[in-house]
């Protein structure tokens, strides 16, 4: 198989300054320091306020802010709003886009529209099925998959086209991500998934939560084996358990997380546990990073964002780098 | 019928070299469905696929068939439709994260393709679905197409 993806050196790249469409989450990946994304929760809400307040709390900690696309098939504010509201601010984002609530004239339509609202980093996923949301009498879509949608989004960037062939005036410029899950089965299958990802178009992916490293080193020594560590960046997936309760409650009810049970040991073992989650996942950050083929980390702290900073700083992955943050607004009463 | 499926998934390498066998007789017969006209054809090749497909397979009649890239465990008969590979939310136990009490279609293919002569076709990048396709004959299709092929070579 042949992948049609190639990545210049970071010294072809172009200098900050006049990087161009080049997005800053892009520029980070590229020039080799490790980059931090986050998850932001999309709020339940029409007041644009809920999503600043939201976005304050990761600026000048991460690189990117992940805005789900209905995250668990639950219904939220838009990706694309979320993120054209923050575009708007200057902050970089990742849109997430899933495959099941649209369909391939709505996507396209979206990613354009992505493009043009500022947006420079998509982030293409199959998405949860209805039946763990919120409203599971829905129809689901999946019109296309997060392959097919990889390969589309790609074609409007490269190829200056719709899926239908018919040509864009202008194309967007687009940093392309994809999800891997190596936690969940068939194990032996997911490193040549991740190679579909690659050949249809994906440069980042961010993974799953890794709560077992030994899994996660298997899932990277075969894409290494096959090559893959040099054709995108590989930002895995972590996040601070609560407590034990919730550890088990993931367990049961989120598929495709897996939750080893001395990871689960530890936390019932522990005096404070949400102090425990918190280091558990630093911990995991630092052994994380010294896997070849890591480029960043993703942090998904469902209602725990507050601690993101802390976890960042506390892990000490961002060395003196402090990533962008808006300029802080002049008060109206000095 | 769900265990059938599963019985051809463990046996994708017979169903692998029953097909290569059936497939140069549909195409051979390429004159018989030229006289016929394929539009008349379709109607009673695609019931005889679907008879055929529907019981080892639990087929649905996409009318772009890649059971051959996906060994022999129709994709199709995952909920979300996936052409291209496992989605994240495989239960450890290699289940369905939407049927919990179904296996995986795609842990499914993979074993299936594992056993397979052409064990690589599972990497192959599918593109969409096609939907105007729902319910037509992919034998036919695959006559015409090599046909054409053959003209297009002469």
């Amino acid at each position: 198989m042949t992948s049609r993806l190639t990545i210049p050196n970071s010294s072809q790249l172009p200098p900050a300054e006049d990087a161009g469409n080049v997005g800053r989450l892009e520029r980070v990946l590229r020039s080799g320091q490790f980059a931090v994304t986050a998850e932001l929760a999309p709020p339940d809400s029409a007041d644009p306020q809920e999503v600043h307040a939201r976005a304050q709390l990761f600026a000048g900690h991460v690189d990117a802010m992940n805005a789900t696309d209905g995250s668990g098939a639950n219904c939220h504010m838009s990706s694309v709003a979320m993120c054209a509201l923050l575009a708007r601010e200057g902050h970089e984002t990742v849109m997430q886009i899933s495959c099941r609530d649209r369909n391939r004239i709505a996507i396209q339509g979206d990613v354009l529209g992505a493009a043009a609202l500022g947006i420079r980093n998509l982030l293409c996923l199959t998405g949860d099925g209805v039946q763990v949301g919120d409203h599971p009498e829905a129809k689901p879509v999946f019109d296309l998959d997060s392959l097919s949608l990889l390969d589309i989004v790609a074609g409007l960037r490269d190829k200056h086209a719709f899926a239908s062939g018919r040509t864009l005036t202008s194309a967007p410029q687009v940093f392309l991500g994809a999800a891997a899950n190596p936690f969940a089965p068939p194990f032996a299958f997911r490193p040549h998934r991740l190679a579909k990802k690659i050949a249809a178009g994906a440069q980042f992916i961010q993974t799953q939560y890794c709560f077992d490293l030994p899994r996660f080193q298997d899932f990277m020594h075969r894409a290494r084996d096959l090559g893959l560590l040099e054709k995108c960046f590989i930002l895995p997936g972590v996040g601070p358990l609560a407590s034990a309760r919730t550890a088990e409650w993931i367990r049961r009810h989120v598929p495709g997380v897996h939750i080893p049970d001395d990871v689960l040991k530890r936390l019932k073992g522990a005096r404070d546990q949400k102090a425990e989650g918190r280091d558990i996942c630093i911990e995991m950050i630092q052994q994380l990073r010294e896997i070849e083929g890591v480029s960043g980390v993703h942090i998904m702290a469902h209602r725990q964002e507050a601690f993101v900073p802390e976890i960042v700083q506390r892990a000490g992955i961002l060395g003196a780098r402090r990533p962008w943050t808006p300029e802080p607004r002049p008060t109206p009463y000095p | 019928m769900y265990s059938i499926r599963l019985w051809a998934a463990r046996h994708a390498r017979l169903l692998e070299l029953t097909y290569q066998a059936v497939e140069p007789v549909i195409i051979k017969l390429q004159p018989l469905w030229k006289s016929v006209g394929y539009a008349r054809a379709e109607k009673p090749v695609a019931r005889l696929e679907q008879a055929c497909k529907g019981l080892l397979f639990d087929c649905q009649m996409c009318g772009q068939c890649i059971l051959s890239s996906t060994g022999m465990s129709c994709s199709m008969n995952c909920p979300k439709h996936l052409r291209n590979g496992p989605c994240g939310g495989v239960m450890q136990n290699g289940n369905c994260e939407v049927e919990p009490d179904t296996r995986c279609v795609w842990v499914e293919a993979w074993e299936g393709s594992q056993r397979m002569k052409d064990s690589d076709a599972i990497q192959i990048v599918q593109l969409p679905v096609d939907h105007r396709l729902q319910g037509t004959s992919s034998w036919l299709r695959v006559a015409r197409q090599a046909a054409e092929r053959r003209e297009s070579l002469k």
